[in-house]
């Protein structure tokens, strides 16, 4: 895991692409997925309205984000909820830490959280000594694996079935060679049912808070997070300050789009409203920034903070189904993860708003609008003037720009272009060139266009 | 109607003949069309690589180049696009704002202002119609896949008037060939394969020939096609639409 | 200052001027469609895994559960017409651990949503809220007339209720993480039987 740290996004790329039927396999099935979010979409006339009313919802919610986070915590309080603040992931982590040690608490199941995965929760509490279980399926299978989840709602999409047979097999006693999915998801079923029964404490995420009535909602198809949450004495829930929506009603138009959007279901088959704690046992939540409050400050890229985290920009990009989740070495990854993740350490994913054709895809599948490739281009513009480009991209662009700024330099460049391709093809044709690997360099013509028209004129005369 | 021939860099050194079909598709139908033979490139280059902040001299040419004209046609989506969404200047932005209200795409143009509703063409063959991303999300000249909203196709409009085309379904109608400017070779693998999956879709369906309204896609996937030695060919729309047997 | 003070700061700071609310009026307009409510209830359940019943009476239900579940298994219902299990409400009491062997758990739902299959449950029809995640099995019982067209009329009958916990469930527990290929039965229960009452 942590060798991919050093390499970049067309490095890693490059390694995915080295086995091109699973790049087929992976692409195929992130296709299809892509496909059932049409097909439930188009069973709505009334989609693009909604797309519209949940992208001002949220609009409504970033420009007043600070009295609803107020009066959620309110609320929540009011309800006998118990909340945390933190301001970045150290600190998440510490909160989280406290109340099991506080409690003499020493195991804890884990229901999907994205949000824990860009804290690296896991890896903290393991240091201290706490036991930390996935229960989400597709999230136990990775973290047997010992990787992060490549796709923020399919976390182990990355996986073959054979592959998860032979994990089980290793860690949870399943046959050899069995790879049915009924009967993995079978074993799976009998291990996580004694973890959820003997675990005092449950941490879960949060798809949306409530301002005005300090509820909290989880969406989950296998109930796990239920199963962890009601049997647990304290059930500790993680939110990143963006997941708050205004009113209870809200929830009316975003839960129509976002199990659409994810898997191109109705709804996701649970969709639980945690407001008050059970008798005689705890809720706490931990409110987060890490990174939020500064997104939020930046003009050009504060609607990336409208993500619901429901994986259609992923699901649809070419590149990310090309490249796999792994290749944008950062915990969420794809189109949204590239205008997320730089805000965070720009330096380190100075790459990811480069690792995209700017297609437009992601854009017109985001549930709440986010222009997501217009500021993956206004991105690649921070990025070169904080000076994180190659110095020969630089000189390149520099040189590119001087030619054609002259309309005599340009037309002597392309002619002395098209007199190279023509005599000394071996100059371009070679393996230095990275075009050259798969495809041929285009043929050069006798004339350009300019010359052309030049001698149209001259014949015309 | 005054109009000017905007020719994108890679066509005017590369791929003449598309902007030589340009220029006489446009004359035929009744246009007065100059070329400003001091243009040289929309900038798009430098400026989707991230060095927009370089492209002052190239924006400054452009507008020199183009100012007074009624209509700037253009058969590239993405150039189009470009100069439509990125096209200022410091010292001319009132002239900037112009050539932005009357820059078009070939298809866009012929459909939207000519309103063409028939041609005098024909091209007997199999076709596969690319949609290039930055025409179809950006400028809209077809309805994209993703919205839920009544499906339109400039240029399959206007190839329906060429006598003996056939358009071939394809598995997925825009699906992005993965040419991205300089994301073909700083992220060659993904590049390439994306190219190579697009080009498959047209083979499957029994194309004889690629096109689009766009030459950069064109480049990248005629690159792939000869290497892997196919006989299928790309041409661009407007030679097509200009070609009679 | 605490973080809490520094964090509510920042995005003071980093706010920016009003985006107002949309109004949700014509949407719930345009999907306040009243017609076939069980139709499609049945044909969108059905989809999701759910086994969905239209039945006349209790009895029918009765008749049902018996066919589909052996006597001896252990049963709780929360609903006083089917008297012969037994009553969530005498064994709330108990640890919410106790009820992992329970086989079925019958309860009643208020409110019903035709385009997703989803059913309204708070803590009070619940009784427990463990009990319908931990069943092996669960059924829920509804009258047609609770029947609502779309989530944005399921929240305009929900109000402001106020509730300690609650829960749409739309179908039996599952799961496609293994290759996308559905599983039924993940950690909740294995299947779901919705019957509609008249």
């Amino acid at each position: 895991m942590s060798s991919t740290a050093t390499k970049d996004h067309p490095q890693l790329a490059a390694i995915f692409n080295r086995d091109e039927p699973r790049v087929d396999w992976h692409d195929e099935t992130l296709w299809w997925v892509r496909a059932k979010r049409d097909i439930a979409a188009h069973k709505l006339p009334e989609w693009e309205l909604l797309r519209e009313t949940a992208s001002q919802i949220k609009n409504n919610v970033l420009s007043n984000l600070s009295t609803y986070l107020e009066q959620f915590e309110a609320n929540a309080i009011n309800n006998g909820i118990i909340v945390h603040w933190a301001a970045n992931a150290e600190e998440h982590n510490k909160i989280i830490y406290a109340l099991l040690e506080k409690r003499g608490i020493s195991r804890m199941v884990k229901s999907k959280s994205m949000l824990t995965e860009e804290c690296h929760l896991n890896e903290y509490l393991l240091k201290q000594g706490i036991d930390v279980i996935d229960s989400d399926l597709g999230e136990r299978i990775v973290q047997l694996a010992g990787e992060p989840p490549s796709h923020i709602v399919l976390p182990c999409i990355h996986k073959k079935k054979e592959e998860i047979g032979d994990i089980f097999h290793e860690h949870l006693g399943s046959a050899k060679g069995e790879s049915d999915p009924k009967i993995l998801t079978e074993t799976a079923r009998q291990h996580l049912r004694e973890v959820f029964l003997t675990r005092r404490a449950a941490l879960t995420g949060v798809n949306f808070a409530i301002a005005e009535t300090g509820e909290f909602v989880i969406c989950t198809n296998e109930g796990n997070a239920d199963m962890g949450a009601h049997l647990a004495e304290i059930h500790i829930a993680s939110m990143g300050i963006e997941k708050i929506i205004p009113e209870r009603k809200h929830l009316g138009v975003f839960l129509r789009l976002l199990t659409r959007s994810a898997t191109g279901q109705p709804i996701t088959t649970y969709s639980s409203h945690f407001s008050k704690p059970q008798d005689g046992k705890e809720i706490h939540i931990v409110i987060v920034d890490n990174g939020r409050s500064i997104q939020l400050g930046r003009e050009d890229f504060r609607n990336s903070l409208k993500c619901i985290r429901c994986g259609a920009c992923m699901n649809t990009c070419p590149v990310y189904r090309k490249s796999g989740g792994h290749s944008y070495h950062t915990a969420v990854a794809g189109p949204i993860g590239s205008i997320l993740a730089p805000n965070l350490d720009m330096e380190k994913y100075a790459d990811l708003p480069f690792a995209s054709t700017l297609c437009g895809s992601c854009s017109n599948v985001c549930p709440v609008k986010i222009d997501i490739h217009d500021q993956l281009y206004k991105w690649r513009q921070v990025i070169v003037k904080a000076g994180y480009t190659p110095k020969a991209k630089t000189l390149a662009m520099k040189g590119m720009a001087f030619t054609l700024s002259s309309p005599i330099i340009y037309r002597a460049a392309g002619k002395m272009g098209r007199f190279m391709f023509k005599y000394a093809p071996f100059a371009v044709n070679n393996g230095a060139n990275p075009w050259y690997k798969h495809r041929e360099m285009p043929k050069a013509p006798e004339q350009s266009f300019g010359e052309w028209y030049a001698k149209r004129k001259e014949s015309k005369k | 109607m005054k109009v000017a021939l905007f020719v994108p860099c890679y066509v005017d050194q590369f791929y003449p003949q598309a902007a030589i079909a340009t220029l006489e598709l446009l004359e035929k139908l009744g246009c007065e069309v100059h070329y400003p033979k001091n243009q040289t490139c929309c900038g798009q280059p430098m400026a989707n690589s991230g060095y927009e902040h370089l492209t002052g001299g190239c924006n400054n040419l452009f507008i020199d180049n183009f100012t007074g004209y009624d209509y700037i046609v253009c058969p590239s989506g993405s150039c189009t696009l470009h100069i439509k969404e990125h096209l200022h200047s410091h010292e001319n932005e009132d002239k900037a704002l112009e050539i932005r209200k009357r820059v078009f795409e070939l298809t866009e143009f012929l459909v939207d202002i000519l309103q063409v509703k028939s041609l005098e063409a024909s091209f007997p063959y199999k076709v596969g119609m690319h949609q290039s991303c930055h025409g179809l999300r950006g400028l809209r000249i077809s309805q994209m896949t993703e919205l839920v909203a009544e499906p339109f196709s400039k240029p399959a409009q206007l190839l329906s008037m060429v006598k003996g085309l056939e358009l071939v379904p394809l598995s997925r109608a825009d699906d992005c060939c993965g040419f991205g400017g300089t994301f073909c070779v700083v992220e060659e693998a993904v590049s390439s394969k994306m190219g190579k999956d697009r080009v498959d879709d047209h083979i499957e369906h029994g194309a004889q020939y690629i096109t689009s309204a766009d030459l950069s896609c064109l480049m990248h996937l005629e690159g792939i096609l000869r290497r892997q030695n196919s006989d299928v060919k790309v041409i661009h729309v407007a030679e097509i639409l200009n070609h009679s047997i | 200052m605490s973080s809490r003070e520094n964090i509510l700061a920042a995005v003071k700071a980093n706010q920016f001027s009003q985006a107002d609310l949309p109004g949700l009026e014509v949407l719930s307009t345009l999907t306040s469609t009243n017609d076939d409510l069980v139709e499609k209830y049945k044909t969108i359940g059905s989809a999701g895994g759910s086994f969905v019943y239209a039945v006349a009476d209790y009895a029918a239900i009765q008749n049902i559960l018996h066919k589909e579940f052996k006597p001896g298994v252990k049963i709780i219902s929360g609903i006083k017409e089917l008297g012969e299990y037994t009553y969530a409400a005498d064994v709330k009491h108990e640890l919410s651990h106790n009820f992992a062997d329970v086989e079925l758990c019958i309860l009643r739902s208020n409110l019903g949503v035709a385009e997703n299959g989803a059913l309204w449950l708070t803590e009070e029809q619940m009784t427990v809220r463990v009990l319908p995640f931990i069943a092996q099995h669960l059924a829920i019982v509804i009258s047609k007339t609770t029947l609502v067209p779309t989530m944005a009329q399921a929240y305009e009958k929900i109000g402001d209720a106020t509730y300690g916990y609650g829960a749409f469930i739309s179908g039996p527990s599952k799961t496609a993480d293994i290759e996308q290929s559905l599983v039924i039965g993940a950690h909740g229960p294995r299947s779901l039987s919705v019957f509609i009452l008249p």
